[in-house]
């Protein structure tokens, strides 16, 4: 890249005392990063952040589906509001970039037609007898670990170089369509350049990639992929992302949305499975990392508890080039200390063992 | 006899000294620039009929060698205020030039290409304004971000105009035209090159400008999609990914350039935005407001003050010139 702008835009992101809202996905697929960011944020910046066990869905999945009724989305936008009211919040911090997307078009419409907003409260006070407060700020997490990277990197134990090369590690940053493709002032560095993890990776050592297709959906894209019969169009918009990115030969991809983060990787093993395709060069697919991950990696937290054995693009070629410590006899070693199954392994994306 | 003060060197404030020069008027014309036209000096071929710029330019200069009018370069007027019957301008200098009429012809600004970040201006070498591409057909330079012979050239024109994100609503004008006359120039340097040019629809409105725009496509064999370019990216071997949709054919449609040109459109110079703010004549977008266009286009409603050229709204350079002149008479007829 000849020129960089793209982190002129900047935006509010609160320093302290947030509401956390989890993903409704991301627990099964990247099941160890929701943990470790509320780690890293009470633990290594001393923030205060609450994990509220009473909240739901956003209906993100649902209202992108035409599933769900704008109505019906607010009125339970409005209801996780009044969560964060009842706790003394003004700070909503949505993991789930698609919440991120939901929670600033509600609250644009809100903004826009005050009587949309009276129409949620009356719904809420029907449904639950709850109030709700707007959020003073609202951000998505990877916007906090993006504030504070600076912070952080004294702490980490790791940097994002190559330990056999010594040079920078090459990263392909993927950011959630909804993160700021619909209100691009909402996102640190707006849609076209977005900002977000690639100011992470730099700050970390790392190089960017840009590569012709950075823009492009990941393939997840609601109803490429939830009705099924529309499925070879969200594999084929991960493919076109991989071609793409293919001859930058990148180490890692970085996301910031629970869809993108599942289609990339276990897309790997579908093309794998199909073509007989991975898109590096030993065959063992690209890893895919969450922001969380990685911050929690290169801070020396165990891979294992952050989650990476359920990866289906292995990552221990990645560790290696780090040069991060890892017991490999624990991988499949369950929270009681038993040893779980071990996963098949696949023909054509291979596991390196 | 009367004193005039011209603000602003381009075709039209200089057609306007010319004329009220020969009338025998007292005439100051101020620029900002070290030289006069700026904006006509880069260009290679002027159209519809392939003029040579620089003879143009050559000619015009010559209408300022008369004993009337004494030219002001390197001086840029900030403000200016009514005195008397006349106006009082003031120079970044803070010097002070007295005048009993003033001419506004302070002429655009082209569109800044960064402000479209999705065409990736400034960030990928083998994407250009036309402004760079005139001066590579005048230099005869036609080549890629790594200085090879472009196999494929793209246009897209109505960069940051008639466009809802950078804010111009308003069409420029010349760029369909331009686009046309540069893609013939650069098939006529490198014949083998493949030229498209991206659009929403062309407006052919002058005179030569439609057959112009049928030769390139019987003789040169340029190309026309129409459809707007939604994004640019840089390739592994260092050209321009382009991704548009052909809303003839109804089809997305992704294309590999060596060079992807950005049409860029007109907006209000600095000058123009300032000075009519300073004398109360602000129009739409930041141009210089006229009192009427059809019967008193280069009137304002400020005694004594006329305005001609590109500071009103996009214009040709024919038009700027006829536009200058139109204002010369218009002080006349004040008389």
């Amino acid at each position: 890249m000849e020129k960089r702008f793209w982190n002129e835009y900047q935006k509010e992101i609160a320093d302290d005392h947030y509401f956390y809202e989890r993903s409704c996905i991301r627990q099964t697929f990247f099941p160890g990063s929701e943990a470790a960011f509320l780690r890293i944020l009470r633990d290594e910046l001393g923030k205060d952040i609450c994990d509220n066990p009473h909240q739901h869905t956003c209906t993100g999945i649902g209202y992108h589906s035409d599933v769900v009724p704008f109505e019906t989305t607010m009125t339970v936008v409005a209801r996780l509001f009044s969560l964060m009211t009842e706790c003394g919040y003004e700070n909503y911090v949505p993991s789930c970039v698609t919440s991120f997307g939901v929670f600033s078009e509600v609250l644009e419409k809100w903004e826009n037609d005050p009587k949309l907003l009276e129409q949620a409260r009356q719904y809420l006070w029907e449904a639950t007898k709850r109030e709700f407060r707007i959020p003073k700020n609202i951000v998505h997490p990877s916007d906090i670990i993006y504030k504070f990277r600076f912070d952080l990197k004294p702490k980490m134990k790791y940097q994002l170089v190559n330990r056999f090369t010594g040079k920078p590690l090459r990263v392909v940053e993927h950011i959630g369509c909804h993160y700021a493709k619909i209100f691009p002032e909402r996102g640190i560095g707006k849609a076209e350049f977005p900002y977000v993890l690639a100011g992470m990776i730099e700050a970390w050592g790392g190089e960017v990639i840009d590569y012709p297709e950075r823009r492009h959906c990941c393939g997840f894209g609601f109803r490429q992929y939830l009705v099924q019969e529309n499925r070879g169009y969200s594999i084929a918009n991960t493919k076109k992302k991989f071609q793409s990115m293919e001859p930058y030969e990148p180490d890692f991809i970085l996301t910031n949305c629970p869809g993108c983060s599942m289609f990339l990787d276990k897309w790997q093993y579908t093309i794998a499975e199909m073509e007989h395709k991975t898109y590096d060069k030993q065959g063992c697919g690209i890893p895919v990392l969450t922001y969380e991950e990685l911050t929690g990696l290169l801070l020396g937290y165990d891979p294992w508890k952050l989650g990476f054995q359920l990866h289906q693009v292995q990552s221990e070629p990645l560790f290696n080039k780090i040069g991060i410590a890892y017991n490999p006899d624990e991988k499949y070693k369950g929270v009681s200390g038993r040893l779980l199954p071990r996963p098949a392994q696949p023909e054509c994306l291979k596991v390196e063992q | 006899m009367k004193s005039v003060s011209i603000i602003g060197a381009g075709p039209a404030g200089i057609e306007a000294a010319a004329t009220l020069a020969k009338q025998g008027y007292t005439v100051a014309v101020f620029e900002k620039s070290s030289s006069p036209l700026k904006n006509i000096a880069d260009k290679a071929f002027l159209f519809p009929n392939f003029a040579s710029a620089a003879d143009i330019v050559e000619l015009m200069n010559k209408k300022l060698l008369n004993q009337n009018i004494t030219m002001h370069n390197d001086t840029e007027i900030v403000d200016m205020k009514r005195e008397g019957q006349g106006w009082k301008i003031v120079d970044s200098k803070g010097s002070s030039f007295y005048s009993d009429y003033v001419v506004m012809a302070t002429g655009y600004t082209p569109f800044d290409a960064h402000r479209k970040e999705e065409l990736g201006y400034g960030i990928y070498g083998g994407v250009v304004t036309s402004l760079e591409m005139e001066k590579m057909i005048r230099y005869n330079q036609i080549v890629n971000s790594l200085g090879e012979k472009p196999k494929r050239i793209v246009f897209l024109q109505c960069v940051g105009s008639r466009d809802e994100k950078s804010g111009n609503h308003y069409c420029s004008k010349v760029c369909c035209v331009t686009a046309v006359k540069q893609a013939i120039e650069i098939k006529r340097q490198l014949p083998d090159v493949e030229a498209y040019v991206f659009y929403m629809d062309l407006r052919m409105w002058g005179q030569h400008f439609e057959e112009l725009y049928r030769q390139s496509q019987q003789e040169y064999g340029v190309r026309y999609v129409r459809g707007r370019i939604s994004e640019a990216s840089g390739t592994f071997d260092g050209r321009v990914q382009i991704k548009a949709e052909d809303t003839l054919m109804g089809l997305p449609l992704k294309m590999t350039t060596d060079l992807l040109v950005l049409m860029v459109g007109m907006e209000a110079s600095e000058g123009t935005r300032c000075l009519a703010k300073a004398c109360g004549i602000c129009g739409d977008y930041g141009f210089a407001q006229s009192v009427d266009p059809h019967l008193g286009d280069c009137l304002t409603d400020q005694q004594n003050l006329f305005i001609c050229g590109a500071c009103k709204r996009p214009m040709s350079i024919n038009d700027a010139v006829n536009d200058g002149r139109s204002a010369a008479i218009a002080i006349m007829q004040n008389e």
